[in-house]
């Protein structure tokens, strides 16, 4: 068993090193190979390890070498196979798989494919790495090694700087929040006296130390501005939609599916920590909720199919985050698991809509696509429906599920939290019926043009689209479940690290929450429907936007414009006021001034220097008489 | 007798150099700084084996003064001279496809500077150190005067004098300590013993003359302001050394010279050091931000890094000393690689100031991968050998001066700020007329950025037998300390 989990990064590693060493002398069918074997062979591995860590809880540790000992710290490169990471592996490797599929047929024509699929890989490999780690210190690789990939496939076309822009700014920002991840490993080794999560989180080690809650609400705290970052929640989420500047199977499966939810890992992964400091969780709510509601209402007003769709993660995020907040982290491991599908779907639905319409992202001007891409079509709406929450989708079960949680704690957080679900249905049927409905809005060409995508891009999309369908059903509610004898698994399975849900409402108010949200969700499509396929509404130009407060939505509430002069703006104007105005005059100008005092006194001390032997001469000796007088 | 030949063998090869002319000095100076590095790896053995006598040397010297010509090499020297021994080959190999007049003189110079460095690296003898210390400023002198750019003897003269000026206080001290020992000796045991009889004011002045001298050198904010217009002057092996290797021989002093024989003083007043190196950490972060030459943002960077190093030593525990060696180190790598990346560019388009270049990944994607790669260990990315150094350097001060840790944790944002947007600026976006000439990496310039990226990878990934180098010498040195 140590050798397969030791193999499951090893494949994609294997695979990026060939890739990028041999790189232009292997032909593009060959590298496209590759790549996906090497993922679907950690896949096909992590299913083994899941088998064996579903006969009974028995985590595995595997030590692969010691990599940082200084004195009493020592930080090995180890893994950690239990149900958390193992179902992270899972979603990783398995929707991994299928985005790399999608993508030889999306990025063929690109003159950078091999190395789209170096990087490619090389994610997926720093992706296990985040999740595979036994300490804090091989997540923080695998943390800052996606951060780089990311960095790299957002600014994959490097010619136009607004996508280099985006990669920096992504980079930055997880930056930020890696500060607070280091910060906090500091704090926890200092308080501590380890990184490692198996002295850490061994029974009773927390609770039972002299740590007082404030500093482990601080340490808490650290985590979860690093978690803000990653998974892009307020303040720290205005990377993430401008990372779409990468190409489409990147959004999907960094920037949906996998990279933005190690925040929601890492949470569940500290969650003995998270229990124990009520305040932090606290504000994790709170943010959580405040980035679903500004995500959704950004949501609402763009026109970009990709910005929909980021809008609509930091959205989703922002709920898991609600979930890990209320202490259900059970709920939002699973609507990682369901969103990874659905997202993935959506993504990769997008990205073939984008490639039949040569590039274009706008759905003003698409409309129509549905006979000429059915199969896109069929499965945009199957991720469509499960996003919005419709049963049996996968999307419900999860999404009902933090509901669920968040009404028993708190009612504020579930009625915020069923307005965003509203919003979200909303949103999506907008964007659906915009884009494949009605009729066809783009130019002569382009519409000449339209196709379905190849068999090896619609795979993934129907593959995607079938687990999106019944992934929910592997966390079967257990007020619906209880009567029909179905358990739910998934509860079950992740019990031993995450624990039971501590919250429990009463099965039929459960059962008539359920009820009365799918009934108003449904609502909202139907009124959805009537807007756009009714009444066939399209949204106005830029120019001919009515409304300030549909405009400030649509211009994200000029956040971006805001940081940028606050913060990038700002530390030029330090950084220049520091050279021009302390460094250059005062600084240096004082090192000046000596060299300038000395020329001068050495000019008058150079008329003493006359060159008259003579003088020198009686100089000698009353310097001589002096030193007498001073030695006796 | 093999720490001397240590010394001996660059002077050899530095008069070998000014007899032969400079017709085959490459080459000469390129064996020879082999064999050196050889010897080093020698020592290595020597050291591990536990055969710590037969790398000491002890002949009396100025015996009337308690001088002696005593050397000898710990863990922490070690490290040290492999730093020098490694970097030279890669410096000598790095100017091979650039013509210098003179070049036998030239490299002769670098072999004098690098013998002198690391004599003071293994310098067991105050006053010994002192010379070292000075002698190994003549040759870089000469090296910047006489192949060097710009304004190049304003700025060598600003750059000596100052310097001059740092040690003079340091001479002080060490005259003063001297004084105090119980039989007039300069030897590092006696100088010890007798730093520490001192009263707690004088152990913390003589602290701060000994700082001055070495913060000059390191350089750190305030006392930087020779360094980024030196470092424009100099011709690129000067400045790789200068960057690169002599830069450590003040921190290593720091180590050697001021921890041990003054602690009650560092203890007491170590922290305004620690304040003093996180103001010049964030203080060059944010100037580096605003450069628009390639070659000052180095210099600045260069500066941020240091006075990490800095901190960390001055907060005394295992983590943060054993980070700043591995920094030391690191930092010696990654300043001769973006020097070596500053020359590549340079050569081909006759400017390094960022705004004129853009898009040279297009033309040449090779060299802006492996460029990257340094930048990555320019801004700590794990996996590169800069995160293990700062790691364990912000962990160390952290348990020290949780303040000054959380503040000097700032720079690995700024440091993605400044880095990525210089290359950014010069790497990719739409080629321009000027960069669509930039032409291909010839051999010597991939072998060379291949060998720098190699080792940020190796080291980053598998750090533990270069920390086992200095594990126990720190270990050591810190129990005489508390």
């Amino acid at each position: 068993m140590e050798q397969l989990v030791k193999l499951i990064p090893l494949f994609p590693l294997i695979s990026f090193a060939i890739i990028g060493l041999m790189n232009r002398r292997l032909n593009k069918q060959l590298v496209a190979v590759l790549a996906c074997v090497g993922v679907l062979l950690s896949f096909i591995d992590s299913v083994l390890i899941f088998q064996n860590q579903m006969q009974g809880f028995h985590p595995i540790e595997v030590k692969v070498f010691d990599w940082i000992v200084a004195g009493n710290f020592n930080a090995s490169f180890a893994f950690l196979v239990d149900p958390l990471s193992s179902i992270f592996l899972m979603v990783i490797t398995g929707v991994g798989f299928l985005i790399h599929l999608f993508s030889i047929g999306y990025m063929k024509d690109d003159d950078g494919m091999r190395r789209f699929f170096a990087y490619l890989n090389l994610f997926i490999f720093f992706m296990l790495i985040l999740v595979l780690g036994n300490n804090f210190l091989v997540m923080f690789i695998g943390w800052e090694g996606v951060g780089f990939c990311s960095f790299m496939l957002i600014g994959f076309w490097y010619k136009d700087n607004k996508n280099n822009d985006a990669a920096k700014k992504a980079f930055v920002m997880n930056r930020i929040g890696d500060l607070g991840f280091l910060i906090a490993m500091c704090l926890i080794f200092f308080n501590f006296g380890s990184l490692n999560y198996s002295t850490l989180f061994s029974p009773g080690f927390l609770s039972g130390s002299s740590v007082s809650t404030g500093t482990l609400t601080l340490i808490t705290f650290c985590l979860f501005v690093g978690a803000m970052g990653k998974s892009a929640q307020i303040p720290l989420y205005t990377w993430l939609p401008d990372a779409m500047a990468g190409p489409t199977p990147v959004s999907a499966l960094i920037h949906a599916a996998t990279m933005v939810t190690a925040g929601i890992y890492m949470i569940a992964r500290t969650n003995i920590m998270f229990s124990l400091t009520p305040d932090t969780m606290t504000l994790v709510s709170t943010i959580g909720i405040a980035t679903a509601l500004l995500g959704a209402v950004i949501g609402l007003f763009q026109n970009d199919i990709k910005k929909v769709l980021a809008y609509s993660t930091v959205s989703q995020l922002g709920l898991m985050f609600v979930a890990l907040g209320v202490g259900a982290y059970t709920a939002a491991v699973f609507h990682v698991v369901t969103h990874a599908f659905f997202k993935a779907l959506l993504f990769l639905g997008s990205g073939s809509v984008i490639h039949a319409m040569g590039g274009e992202q706008d759905i003003r001007h698409m409309g129509g696509l549905k006979k000429h891409l059915p199969i896109t079509y069929l499965t945009f709406l199957i991720g469509t429906l499960a996003i919005s929450g419709i049963p049996p989708l996968a999307g419900f079960f999860s999404k009902d599920q933090i509901l669920s949680e968040a009404f028993a704690h708190n009612k504020v957080l579930f009625v915020l939290g069923l307005l965003v679900s509203l919003m979200t249905a909303f949103y999506m049927f907008r964007l659906f019926f915009l884009t494949f409905h009605g009729s066809f809005r783009g130019t002569h060409d382009q519409e000449h043009h339209l196709h379905e995508s190849p068999a090896n891009m619609t795979i993934p999309l129907i593959v995607l689209a079938i687990c999106a369908t019944f992934a929910g059903f592997i966390g079967f509610p257990h007020a619906l479940g209880e009567s029909m004898g179905i358990h739910n698994l998934f509860d079950a399975y992740l019990a031993p690290i995450l624990g039971h849900s501590s919250s429990h409402i009463e099965q039929g108010t459960e059962l008539l929450m359920m009820a009365s949200t799918t009934a108003l969700i449904v609502a909202v499509i139907l009124y959805a429907r009537h807007l756009y396929l009714g009444k066939k509404y399209v949204p106005e130009s830029d120019a001919q936007m009515t409304g300030s407060f549909k405009k400030m939505a649509y211009a994200k509430f000029h956040v971006d414009e805001f940081y940028h002069k606050v913060f990038t703006q700002g530390l030029d104007k330090i950084s220049l006021f520091l050279e021009k105005g302390i460094d250059i005059p005062l600084v240096d100008g004082l090192v000046r001034g000596i060299g300038k005092l000395t020329q001068q006194l050495a000019a008058i001390s150079r008329k003493i220097q006359t060159g008259n032997t003579g003088y020198y001469a009686i100089a000698f000796v009353f310097a001589i008489l002096l030193l007498f007088i001073f030695f006796i | 007798m093999l720490t001397l030949l240590l010394i001996l063998i660059p002077i050899l090869s530095g008069f070998i150099l000014l007899l032969t002319g400079s017709k085959n000095a490459k080459p000469i100076a390129l064996v020879s700084s082999l064999i050196e590095f050889g010897l080093a790896l020698f020592a290595l053995n020597t050291l591990k084996s536990g055969a710590v006598e037969s790398l000491s040397y002890n002949a009396p010297w100025v015996q009337s003064m308690g001088i002696s010509f005593h050397l000898g090499m710990d863990g922490i020297s070690m490290l040290m001279v492999l730093l020098s021994t490694l970097l030279m080959p890669i410096i000598v190999y790095a100017s091979f496809n650039k013509t210098y007049s003179n070049a036998h003189t030239l490299y002769a110079l670098m072999m004098l500077m690098q013998s002198a460095m690391i004599g003071s690296f293994v310098a067991m003898d105050g006053f010994l150190f002192y010379i070292f210390w000075e002698v190994s400023l003549i040759p870089i002198f000469f090296i910047i005067l006489m192949w060097g750019g710009e304004n190049r003897q304003k700025t060598t003269f600003k750059f000596f004098i100052y310097t001059l000026f740092g040690s003079l206080f340091m001479l002080l001290a060490l005259i003063y300590v001297y004084l105090h020992t119980a039989d007039k000796s300069f030897d590092i045991q006696a100088l010890y013993a007798a730093g520490r009889s001192l009263p707690l004011v004088e152990q913390g002045l003589v602290m701060g003359a000994f700082f001055l001298a070495f913060a000059i050198k390191m350089p750190i904010f305030p006392f930087h302001t020779w360094q980024p217009s030196t470092y424009v002057a100099a011709p690129s092996p000067g400045v790789m050394m200068l960057g690169g290797v002599m830069s450590k021989m003040a921190t290593y002093g720091l180590i050697r010279w001021v921890l041990p024989m003054v602690p009650d003083g560092v203890h007491e007043y170590g922290y305004l050091i620690i304040s003093l190196s996180v103001l010049s950490i964030i203080y060059a972060s944010c100037i580096a931000i605003i450069q628009k030459d390639f070659k000052y943002l180095i210099a600045y960077a260069s500066i941020a890094h240091i006075g990490l190093i800095s901190a960390g030593i001055f907060s005394l525990n295992m983590q943060s000393l054993q980070g700043s060696l591995m920094e030391m180190l690191s930092h010696g790598i990654n300043t001769v690689g973006l020097f070596f990346v500053y020359d590549i560019i340079y050569k081909r388009m006759h400017t390094s100031e960022m705004s004129k270049l853009g898009g040279i990944r297009g033309v040449e994607s090779r060299f802006a991968f492996m460029f990257f790669i340094i930048v990555l260990s320019n801004v700590a990315l794990p996996f590169t050998n800069g995160f293990v150094g700062e790691f364990l350097l912000i962990l160390g001060i952290f348990q020290t001066n949780m303040v000054a840790a959380s503040v000097a944790g700032l720079s690995i944002i700024l440091g993605v700020v400044y880095m990525f947007r210089a290359f950014q600026k010069m790497m990719l976006g739409e080629t321009n007329a000027l960069t669509a000439t930039f032409a291909k990496l010839d051999k010597q310039e991939i072998i060379t950025l291949t060998i720098i990226v190699l080792l940020i990878v190796s080291m980053g990934v598998y750090p533990k037998p270069i920390l086992d180098i200095t594990e126990s010498s720190i270990q050591t040195l810190l129990q005489g300390i508390q």
